[in-house]
């Protein structure tokens, strides 16, 4: 199976429970876990090829230019990570089946549980980085959902919004080490990262992309001091903390480290970072730990100080080090998945995990104890389980690390650290299933259904079988993933016993240690209460507290409510800007010489300064500034002619017809007149902005108009091309539709989609108390006396078959002539409109039967179909071609495919003028407009008899 | 000639910059529109001003002005009479369901709850 497609796998299974939850949330579960299996088994298809040494690929080129390329590929540690993310995914999806109540919503857990699942195995199988990024902000998302899956509970939003905001942080740093990391390498593909170990370690960037990265990795794996968000993050329900928190999300910093191990592992930066940073994490999660109440915040703690130990062994940038780290990572998911399930189990079948209210589990649930202990003695790191294995692997790597010429410094820390972990290991076992049996628990406990039990029972099995068989049960994968780590071959040798060695000796001080502190449990705790103990929770909500009352600060003072105040900053602002950018730019001067002015501009320009000046004295009468802003409109299409553009001229004189009539039809709702508010004072202030910003805008275009191109204009090639590559004489129009089609699709698409806001505000506005207000209006204005004057109906009708001929040779010809699928739509639209206006809206509205909505659907598909249509002919999306037809009876003429876009522009553009036009008559409609019998109010064609 | 047109840009803006700091929607709606012609002119300006020369390929034709600028100002013609009749419905919904056409946020609403805001947060 592709790679890609195992990485698409959970994203398609993400979708059934949608659509599956009616069926019952069985129906849902099986079908999450029919896309994980065929997964699952797709991957362990490769892995006779990757245990061959062979790396499986899957390349798709997806934004080639940015080095962006859907790229993947399965090594030992994608094999790895995969089989932990898709196996314990498997027992999860099967666990929060039985675990979630009737109440909670199932189909929605189950999709985010794929959701993140397929991030998960894109980040472990992406073979490009910037892929890799993408999925890893994924789940940073989908964790997010899900640990704020209990929307009701405060500390689960809380939790998951701590979770984003620490996790989401240290990803943005992680794009930009990323980026430096790919840029020293030359590309983004990881195979080709890997190769460049020389390169990227002498950069000069080479600590900041480091650190950039490390502060990725760290923040989503929860290293010291970044640490706090796992605890808080354990109000999600139990199977999400089971895999977010123990197998899969806080171990993908892990992965990251491991993944980019050749490259940026072995210099003394890396060690002193990441060993460091895992030491601290390890001592301080574990201790702690020691002291939680809460069982799943032990659990939390405790795999803070896994998390630790791993990083710290990948830090030590050692080969066998870094063998010990893939074999713990196994080791850890196993055992602490388990752990989690069967805290889960106490909680649902106990009612509580407050270890001071437990105790005495033992004979109540007597197999959830042996799971728990088996777990927990593994995570204690007690043979012959297989959390010992790995342990005497770690603490053998650390009898062998100087740290700055210390011997011995490393191996010391580390086992306190051990001695902690024993400690709380023993704890649980302790105080939560040993001692006297109580009266008081919540519930009466018992062990729960297999549904339940399953999943830790085949954990605890592995964590035997790993302990007792490690080189058969896992050692070819702990070789694989190894070697992929350390891109050499590895053959480590798992053993239990490797004679008695100082490792040993450790361990045993550790057990002894762990037991000794768990004696004294209790003055050590009243101990520790002596001391001030930072509270994250508590900064972390000053942190946010701050920044909200500094952002609060910042806006307030700009944005109170006042639109004119926004406005105005803004316009300052601006304005600031522009001055600061030209003074700084290096203007090189008038080069341009000016053309001569001739009379017609001249009194086109006088035209335009009175228009707008009276416009702006004026503009409190509504109407009258309407008629005044149509002038303007006017004059800037003659602009346009003047000045070699006819195509702009006549999408101007169109549009302004258009946007007039909408102003106009909208004013029928508002007061005709502006009152005068502002004082004198208020309004020379915003005189004098505006005189400011139009004096700077007016002086920029005159600046730029006055210059030469900075650089070669790229117009020589779309003139020269125009013809050849589009079949096009008019060189605006074979832009439109065919060099920049992509930027012309979206923009019918954004036109369609405004149309559809008008019409979706109209349904509201139709409700409610507007929709009261406009049943009872009345019209403050006096009404014309024929609403549908004889003379305006005839002339529109017997203009509307010439003007659709117009719009139709406007469209036809617009490839070589100006015109074109804009101005064709707006001719038609207003050939339309006027029919509207003649005969009233609704009457016409009667007779015709093309929905406007189905106009711009089919104009947006029109138009993409064309796109797609160049994908036969293997042209990137939307390539045009042409050619030339001879018809009997007409000339020989040119025929291109960019007609076909450009009619779906002209459907869309008709679309959604007439669904504006048609929101603002439904209105007029509540209104108490009544819809007229004839379309004229005097119809002498109906008049019987005569005189 | 390009005095004249940078001048009306200039113009545009201002009363367009005007309107759009008055209070009342519907004054602000006229000023997008004046703003939108000058945005316009100015976009078409920066091919720069060329007299008798259309970008329509023709026997005997020598030059062509700028396309590209036209190409783009074309569909922003298109685009801001969509967003102008967005607007203008958005302000005649608030007028209709607030009763006045006031662009301003009441002054009751206007005070900065900070320790709400801080609440929202934190919930």
């Amino acid at each position: 199976m592709s790679p890609a497609l195992i990485a698409a796998l959970p994203f398609i299974g993400a979708l059934l429970p949608g659509l599956l939850i009616r069926s019952g949330r069985d129906v849902a579960a099986i079908s999450c876990a029919t896309a994980t299996a065929a997964a699952l088994l797709g991957l362990c298809l490769h892995i006779p090829a990757i245990l061959a040494g062979e790396v499986v690929t899957a390349r798709f080129e997806w934004l080639p230019q940015l080095g962006l390329n859907a790229n993947f590929r399965i090594d030992g540690l994608g094999l790895l990570f995969g089989i932990l993310i898709l196996g314990i995914g498997l027992l999860i999806i099967a666990y929060a089946r039985f675990y979630l109540s009737r109440r909670d919503p199932v189909g929605v857990f189950y999709t985010y549980l794929m959701l993140f699942q397929g991030a998960m195995m894109g980040i472990v199988l992406s073979d490009n980085i910037l892929l890799l990024l993408v999925f890893w902000e994924l789940t940073s998302l989908s964790s997010f959902l899900l640990i704020g899956y209990w929307k009701h509970l405060p500390e689960g939003r809380q939790g998951a919004r701590m979770a984003l905001t620490v996790t989401g942080l240290g990803g943005l740093a992680m794009i930009a080490g990323m980026l430096i990391l790919g840029n020293i390498a030359g590309s983004y593909d990881i195979s080709d990262i890997l190769n460049a170990r020389e390169a990227i370690q002498a950069s000069p960037l080479y600590l900041p992309a480091l650190l950039l990265i490390l502060l990725g990795a760290f923040t989503k794996s929860a290293q010291f001091p970044f640490h706090f968000w796992l605890p808080h993050a354990m109000a999600a329900p139990t199977p999400v903390s089971a895999y977010l928190h123990s197998a899969t999300m806080v171990k993908a910093g892990l992965f990251l480290l491991a993944r980019l191990w050749p490259v940026l592992s072995g210099t003394p930066e890396w060690f002193y970072i990441v060993a460091t940073t895992g030491l601290v994490t390890m001592i301080i999660g574990a201790w702690i730990a020691l002291f939680r109440d809460d069982l799943k915040s032990l659990l939390a703690f405790s795999t803070v100080s896994h998390l630790g130990l791993i990083t710290m062994l990948l830090g030590f940038g050692t080969e066998s080090a870094a063998v010990a780290a893939v074999f713990h990572i196994i080791n850890h998911a196993t055992f602490k998945a388990a752990l989690f399930m069967t805290a889960g189990i106490i909680d649902h079948e106990a009612g509580t995990r407050s270890i001071a209210r437990l105790g005495g589990l033992r004979r109540l649930m007597p197999v959830t104890f042996l799971i728990g202990t088996i777990a927990a003695l593994s995570m204690a790191g007690i043979p012959p389980l297989n959390g010992f294995l790995s342990k005497e692997m770690m603490l053998e790597g650390a009898t062998r690390t100087d740290w700055a010429g210390n011997g011995s410094l490393v191996f010391v820390m580390v086992t306190l650290g051990a001695i902690f972990s024993v400690a709380y290991s023993l704890r649980l076992i302790w105080h939560v299933f040993l001692g006297p049996e109580r009266h008081d628990y919540p519930h009466k406990p018992h062990d729960p259904g297999l549904g339940l039990i399953a999943g830790p029972a085949i954990l605890a099995v592995l964590v035997v079988l790993v302990g007792l068989f490690p080189n058969t049960m896992v050692g070819w994968l702990v070789d694989a993933s190894a070697a992929a780590v350390t891109q050499g071959t590895q053959h480590p040798h798992l053993a239990l016993w490797h004679g008695i060695t100082l490792a040993l000796l450790l361990s045993v001080i550790a057990i002894v240690g762990g037991a000794l502190v768990l004696a004294r449990y209790a003055g050590l705790e009243a101990l520790r209460a002596r001391f001030w103990r930072p509270d994250a929770k508590v900064m972390f909500d000053a942190l946010t507290d701050w920044s909200l009352r500094l952002s609060h600060r910042l806006t307030d003072r700009f944005t109170n409510g006042s639109m004119a105040r926004a406005f105005a900053a803004f316009s300052l602002t601006v304005l600031l800007c522009g001055g600061w950018a030209f003074s700084t730019g290096g203007y090189g001067g008038a080069s341009r010489p000016m053309l001569p002015i001739s009379v017609v501009p001249l009194v086109g320009w006088v035209l335009l300064m009175v228009a707008t000046v009276c416009m702006v004295a004026f503009h409190r009468q509504r109407v009258l500034a309407l008629v005044l802003v149509g002038i303007i409109g006017l004059i800037v299409s003659g602009c346009f002619v003047y000045l070699s553009a006819p195509d702009l001229a006549l999408t101007q004189i169109s549009v302004e017809v258009v946007t007039i009539i909408l102003l106009l039809l909208a004013l029928n709702f508002l007061p005709k007149r502006t009152l005068r508010e502002s004082r004198d004072g208020k309004r020379g202030f915003d005189a004098f902005i505006a005189a400011l910003t139009g004096l700077g805008f007016g002086g920029l275009a005159y600046a730029v108009m006055r210059s030469d191109f900075a650089l070669p204009s790229i117009a020589n090639y779309m003139i020269e091309n125009s013809h050849k590559l589009g079949g096009g004489d008019n060189v605006v129009n074979v832009i439109l539709v065919d060099f920049r089609g992509y930027d012309t699709f979206g923009e019918i698409t954004v036109l369609g989609i405004a149309a559809l806001t008008i019409f979706a505000l109209t349904e509201t506005l139709l409700l409610g108390a507007s929709g009261r207000r406009l049943r009872n209006w009345t019209h403050d204005s006096r009404r014309a006396g024929a609403r549908h004057p004889l003379l305006l109906v005839v002339i529109t009708r017997l203009i509307l078959p010439m003007s659709l001929v117009v719009g139709l040779y406007i469209f036809l010809r617009g490839h070589n002539a100006p015109g074109g699928g804009f101005i064709a739509g707006l001719v038609v639209a207003i050939a339309l409109v006027s029919q509207y206006m003649a005969s009233g809206f609704a009457w016409a509205q009667e007779r015709n039967h093309v929905p406007y909505h189905a106009l711009i659907g089919a104009g947006v598909i029109a138009a993409g179909a064309t796109g797609i249509g160049a994908w036969f002919a293997g042209e990137p999306f939307l390539t045009s071609v042409y050619g030339y037809v001879k018809l009997p009876g007409i000339e020989k003429f040119e025929l291109a495919s960019a007609m076909g876009f450009d009619l779906g522009v002209f459907l869309c553009v008709v679309g959604a003028v007439m669904l504006a036009l048609n929101s603002l008559s439904r209105i007029a409609r509540q209104a108490g407009e009544t819809v007229n019998a004839e379309p004229m109010d005097i119809n002498p064609s109906r008049s019987k008899g005569g005189r | 000639m390009e005095l004249l047109l940078s001048s009306a840009i200039g113009m545009l803006t201002a009363a367009g910059i005007y309107l759009i700091l008055r209070r009342r929607s519907f004054a602000v709606v006229l000023g997008t529109t004046m703003l939108s012609y000058a945005i316009n002119l100015f976009l078409f300006s920066t091919g720069r001003l060329v007299v008798d020369r259309p970008p329509i390929l023709q026997e005997g034709a020598t030059a062509y002005t700028d396309p590209l600028p036209q190409a783009l100002v074309l569909t922003a013609i298109v685009i801001s009479f969509g967003m102008t009749a967005v607007t203008v419905m958005m302000a005649l919904g608030a007028f209709l369901e607030g009763g006045d056409d006031r662009v301003d946020m009441p002054r009751a609403d206007r005070e900065p709850d900070l320790a709400r805001s801080r609440e929202d947060f934190r919930a």
